[in-house]
């Protein structure tokens, strides 16, 4: 633990530390809906994290997160459904299927040379086939959905993950907190350095007797694996589950916009990322609603326009510029 | 049939892939757009579609033209994902302001020959589709002897070839640019136009036109013309075997399959050069 704070500044820490304690209180005074816009907030945080394992460190663009997050939530699902398997138990299966698909998807793109949009657009036909796949796979119930039983709110049932918003509120959190730890460490691992050699110049790592395939692949593997995590918390969140939603590009796009816009390859851009979009969103629905404009779409084209926005004008997305100004930039070793 | 149309959507895409080497992600959403052009030229002038193609693909032209101008030039030494993230919110943009607009129920236009067909010895074919293809084949061959026969032509094949070549003999690249990502998105637009004859829209479709227009792009070759139309056809077939031979709500999956195929082994496409 110690080497991990080492060369933080004290701002930095101190100001994390407190951002933590909120955090850890915000149910005691959140609304339910402000408890449901908290843990969306965390859930793209979270994911956000692990995709920016792999595009922000290690420089591959996946635009089929959604794959992992399904094949994550139907695997935990329908062990519970079927044969009522703990969640628990549950998501080491969804652990190994996503960690099994990712690899695949790795091997075969690394192995064949399949590269930048290429990579990019493997990844998506990879989801999409998933997600036509799985609207014909009966033992899930197909494109009719898989539901799970519906939890009562008075128990809260860690084991089973059956329970309150509040529940499902702090096991996020605590995803989120191991992703952002475990992502701090990798950076300052032998591992991250390869990664972030290889983002910058693949053919200067390899030059310098980097491995690419491997660290390639440990890169893809560890992110689909911690994606499917969260789609374990998701199904047992929301307590349905369709492959058109689940496995959508949509919701692809949707998880790797948070680490866009608060900046990729940043430790806190998934989280300031997830925060602003979620925010945003919600806020305009907010805003609709009291000025009574009931038109469907006028919040995209405006989610839109901000989107737009951001990537025009900051191309290196929110947090860099916000870190500098607030002082939190990490002293220059040496 | 429907594959050739199919090809000259992806035509486009590959134009402007091949040029400017940006994945225009708001492809089917451009092509929806076109698709309500239509639909509102056809109800408010009573116009056939078919000779609705040039005003609306003209009116594409300007769009794609204006949105390179504005927006994609200042982004073409980006890294990729920034532009991604540019062309997605663009997308994002259209849909919804289609979504606004038109209503999300699905509309469609009929004409005198709708429910017109034709026999080819055992098969039956909507007429409309020929009439479509036909089109597609024009308009494609048209864009084939630009590309080839025509000055500008020339230049912008240049400037595809080589960037810095291009600006050190004094091409305009920023201009041709703009002049390319017009061209496709006249494709795009005459495309959207033959679609409307043939079915429905709704803006919601536009996503998976763009998926549609990937995979098939990829299947033939990005950034070759040839090839986008071969893959369009391929597509098409293999899209109506598997609705046969499997069941019909399948039949995207065997399309993706192809694509899987296609990229492990042989990632620049079937009519693809091999990048340099």
């Amino acid at each position: 633990m110690g080497a991990l704070i080492e060369g933080v500044p004290r701002r930095s820490l101190v100001s994390l530390a407190a951002l933590l304690a909120l955090l850890l209180v915000f149910p005691l005074f959140a609304s339910g809906y402000l408890l449901a816009v908290g843990f969306l907030i965390l859930y793209f945080a979270y994911v956000g994290q692990a995709w920016n394992i792999m595009m922000g460190f290690a420089g591959q663009l996946s635009l089929g997160h959604s794959l992992y997050v399904g094949l994550g939530a139907y695997a935990a699902a329908a062990l519970y459904v079927h044969f009522g398997v703990s969640p628990w138990i549950g998501l080491g299966a969804s652990v190994a299927i996503s960690a099994a698909a990712g690899g695949l998807i790795g091997f075969l793109a690394f192995r064949f040379g399949v590269a930048g949009v290429y990579f990019a657009i493997l990844t998506i036909a990879f989801a999409e086939f998933a997600r036509i796949g799985f609207d014909h796979f009966t033992w899930v119930r197909g494109s009719s959905g898989l539901f799970l039983p519906v939890a009562s709110y008075a128990a809260n049932d860690l084991w089973n993950l059956r329970g309150s918003p509040v529940m499902f509120y702090y096991v996020m959190l605590a995803l989120t907190v191991g992703a952002f730890l475990l992502c701090h460490a990798l950076l300052r691992s032998r591992m991250g350095y390869y990664w972030l050699a290889i983002r910058e110049s693949p053919e200067a790592a390899q030059a310098l007797g980097v491995n690419l395939f491997r660290y390639k692949m440990i890169a893809v593997v560890l992110s689909a694996a911690m994606t499917s995590l969260a789609g374990v918390v998701f199904a047992f969140y929301y307590n349905n589950l369709f492959p058109e939603q689940i496995f959508h590009i949509s919701r692809s796009i949707e998880l790797i916009l948070g680490p866009i816009i608060g900046g990729i390859g940043t430790l806190l851009g998934p989280l300031v990322g997830a925060l602003l979009i979620t925010g945003l969103a919600e806020g305009m629905r907010e805003l609709m609603l009291r000025l009574g404009i009931d038109v469907p779409g006028v919040k995209q084209v405006f989610y839109g326009l901000c989107l737009l926005v951001v990537v025009v004008f900051l191309p290196d997305g929110v947090w860099p510029p916000l870190a500098r100004a607030l002082g939190f930039e990490r002293k220059a070793k040496r | 049939m429907t594959g050739l149309v199919y090809g000259l959507m992806a035509l486009g895409l590959s134009v402007i892939f091949g040029v400017v080497r940006v994945v225009n992600f708001a492809h089917g959403e451009m092509m929806t757009l076109a698709m309500y052009l239509t639909l509102v030229a056809f109800s408010a002038l009573k116009l056939d579609p078919l000779a609705l193609l040039v005003p609306i693909a003209a009116a594409l032209f300007v769009f794609g033209y204006l949105l390179q101008i504005g927006l994609i030039n200042p982004f073409i030494n980006r890294p990729e994902h920034s532009q991604f993230m540019l062309l997605v919110a663009v997308a994002i943009i259209l849909v919804n302001v289609q979504l606004i607009v038109f209503g999300p129920d699905a509309q469609g236009i009929t004409t005198p020959y709708s429910f017109d067909s034709f026999q080819l010895g055992p098969v039956i074919v909507d007429a409309a589709k020929v009439y479509a293809a036909v089109a597609a084949l024009a308009v494609s061959g048209a864009l084939f002897a630009f590309f080839r026969f025509t000055l500008t032509g020339k230049a912008i094949r240049a400037c595809a070839d080589n960037y810095d070549g291009a600006r050190v003999v004094g091409l305009n690249v920023k201009r041709l640019y703009a002049l390319t990502f017009g061209l496709g998105s006249a494709c795009v637009g005459a495309a959207g136009t033959m679609l409307m004859v043939m079915g429905d829209v709704t803006p919601a479709i536009g996503p998976a036109y763009t998926l549609l227009a990937f995979v098939i792009v990829i299947t033939g070759g990005l950034g070759s013309m040839p090839g986008a139309l071969l893959g369009g056809l391929l597509i098409g077939v293999t899209e109506a075997l598997g609705g046969v031979l499997f069941v019909p709500s399948a039949k995207s999956m065997f399309a993706f399959g192809l694509l899987v195929l296609v990229l492990l082994f042989r990632p620049q496409g079937i009519l693809g050069r091999k990048s340099t």
